[in-house]
């Protein structure tokens, strides 16, 4: 195997190149750049090109060949490949034809521009966005009504099947989770009020941030990671895969097959995780308080009792079912946006999952807001 | 090209065996494959003809049997020769399998920058080359797949497959969900690539006028084997119920009907 090369020579007026060697794809790599630069230098000069010492060619050398001819000499004149042996000849005329550059990628604009550009563009779909996504709730509320007052059309087996996919099967990482974050804030609280002598006030602390903010803040952000995701991933795929407009075809309702089960299924179960989180939150307070200080178990929950308010648990309970609806919704849609192909898929999901937190903290800081201003 | 004589195989699968789970797919299956010609692959739904595609270039390795690509045995070799193989073939899969994050030029690019090392611009006149043989015009190589039709999207899927001058080109029912006027230009295509790059070809198909238009052997799957190879004169004379109801059904004759008015026409222009 010889590497394709060549020499230039000018012979009575006439340019010359003499080809030897194997011209193949993988041993152009090493002359194209001095090529183009011969092709540069001889435009609009007749060329013969001699390859009869050409050993093998494929199509990317008959290529270059053809590129020369065609960027010297115009092909009215006397520019010509000699020495062609037949299979080289007959390959040489199957590329012509083709050879001519095309785009590789959709042109590139000014960087600044495409900054301003996206960044105008991220405003406006914002903007639109919010209401298509204030239109789906409505969609989704109206459906709800619907099937209230039809109440054999809700889907009760798809409701179920939700339940034990979002809410059941999320129950021993909410539970750790939570078990943990009550154990940490626990040990960081007594560090510090150690200081003060007021390690009794650990109760306290664990039981008002756990009860109010951390359990049910914890389960929502697992159920978006764990559920919203999943929701956006598997109407996604229907949306790609022509099921949803399926449905539409056999005159069915997508919202009210798909969306209707998944947001009931997370509005009753966010409640309960919230419950179960809370619960597991103290007792890891518990355990630590019992481990590392000396507050007993007894005293632990008798302290629990006296001086925490029903009402933190109840602040914490009532946050669940609005943080499912919105990262049911959220998920959902995103789902529903869905288009073409697998790329989108991957980015719905993304996004699902960034807005669905996104909200939820919003809203947990508009509640803290509100249930401090009613004093509740 | 070194002279290699005309009878040459250079796919031979011996005793193949392959199976999912306990389903046995296939059982004992013998097939040769000549350098330059295009053999169409038929059978009916679930015999595993694409399975047998998939063993033939390493991506379902077979229980029991040889597969032996010119000359040597696939799933024997070491992984490096493995690649040196992989490159002398070119796959089009159903769909096309275009990556969708890329534009069709840089799919079509993708092997040629893995494996050659080429400056950009050799790369990209290249990949024009492959797109415009391919019978895409010019325009398509910025395109993302998602903005091609169906049948643009199995053309830039050949285009890929066409890449690096591959010697064999292993084709999964090309003209499938193609309207008939582009399944015929997908014919004429496949002819006339093998015709100018010397390209052997195999092609699953279910398309009776492309085996008709095209394909210079056609091979039979049932049973677990192949049950008849041959040109498709020698495989209709079969006797097996199920050739007979595939070529001799009211689609067979239609196919065979329009090839006999074609060469009928050819003749008389000449």
């Amino acid at each position: 195997m010889q590497p394709a090369a060549y020499t230039t020579d000018i012979k009575g007026g006439l340019l010359r190149l003499v080809a030897t060697g194997d011209w193949l794809a993988r041993h152009l790599g090493a002359i194209d750049a001095d090529l183009r630069a011969f092709e540069d230098d001889s435009v609009g000069r007749d060329i013969t090109i001699d390859i009869s010492g050409v050993k093998r060619l494929d199509t990317a050398g008959a290529m270059v060949f053809e590129r020369i001819i065609a960027a010297c000499g115009a092909r009215t004149r006397a520019s010509a490949i000699v020495g062609a042996s037949s299979a080289h000849r007959r390959l040489l005329d199957n590329v012509r034809p083709h050879v001519a550059p095309c785009e590789i990628a959709p042109a590139h604009r000014n960087a600044f521009v495409m900054m301003v550009n996206r960044f105008g563009r991220g405003l406006i779909e914002g903007y639109y966005v919010s209401i298509e996504v204030l239109n789906f709730i409505g969609q989704t509320l109206s459906t709800l009504m619907r099937v209230l007052r039809e109440p054999k059309r809700l889907r009760m087996t798809s409701i179920v099947h939700h339940m034990e996919e979002a809410g059941i099967d999320a129950m021993p990482i909410v539970g750790l989770m939570s078990f943990l974050i009550g154990a940490v804030v626990a040990f960081m609280g007594a560090k510090i009020l150690r200081l003060f002598n007021a390690e009794v006030f650990t109760v306290e602390l664990v039981g008002i941030s756990v009860m109010r903010e951390f359990g049910v803040l914890l389960s929502a952000i697992l159920v978006a990671g764990r559920s919203g995701s999943a929701f956006t991933a598997a109407i996604g795929t229907m949306k790609i895969r022509e099921e949803i407009d399926a449905l539409r075809a056999l005159g069915l309702d997508p919202i009210e097959v798909l969306v209707l089960p998944r947001t009931i299924a997370l509005i009753v179960f966010m409640p309960i995780l919230a419950f179960m989180a809370a619960v597991l939150g103290v007792i890891g307070g518990g355990v630590v308080a019992a481990t590392a200080m000396d507050i007993s178990p007894v005293f632990f929950v008798g302290r629990l009792q006296e001086t925490i308010a029903l009402s933190n648990f109840w602040v914490g309970l009532i946050k669940a079912p609005f943080f499912a609806f919105v990262i049911a919704i959220i998920g959902c849609y995103q789902g529903m946006e869905v288009a073409g192909s697998s790329e989108s898929l991957g980015q719905r999901t993304t996004l699902s999952v960034v807005q669905s937190l996104f909200v939820v903290i919003i809203l947990d800081a508009f509640f803290a807001m509100f249930f401090l201003e009613i004093d509740f | 090209m070194v002279g290699h004589s005309h009878r040459e195989h250079v796919i031979e699968v011996k005793g193949l065996r392959t199976q999912f789970g306990d389903v046995v797919i296939h059982d004992g299956l013998d097939l040769s494959i000549r350098r330059n010609e295009i053999l169409g692959v038929v059978g009916g739904s679930g015999t595993g003809k694409s399975v047998l595609m998939r063993a033939i270039i390493g991506l379902k390795p077979p229980s029991a049997g040889t597969v032996k690509i010119f000359g040597e045995d696939f799933y024997a070799t070491s992984a490096a020769d493995q690649v040196e193989i992989e490159k002398r073939w070119g796959v089009m899969f159903q769909g096309g399998a275009l990556f969708s994050s890329l534009t069709v030029a840089q799919n079509v690019m993708a092997p040629i920058r893995e494996h050659l090392k080429l400056p950009h611009e050799l790369a990209a006149d290249i990949a024009a080359m492959k797109i415009s043989m391919s019978g895409l015009p010019p325009d398509a190589g910025a395109k993302y797949p998602s903005e091609l039709s169906g049948g643009m999207n199995k053309r830039a899927g050949l285009a890929r497959a066409i890449a690096l001058d591959p010697e064999i080109v292993f084709l999964d029912e090309p003209t499938a969900g193609l309207d008939p006027i582009g399944a015929e230009n997908f014919d004429e295509l496949i002819v006339n690539l093998k015709n100018s790059l010397g390209l052997t070809v195999f092609m699953v198909t279910h398309d009776l006028d492309t085996l008709h238009a095209t394909c210079d052997r056609v091979a039979v799957l049932a049973e677990k084997k192949v049950i008849a190879i041959g040109t498709l004169e020698e495989v209709r004379r079969s006797e097996h119920p199920w050739i007979q109801a595939y070529f001799s059904g009211p689609r067979g004759r239609a196919a065979l009907e329009a090839k006999k008015t074609d060469a009928a026409s050819a003749a008389k222009k000449d």
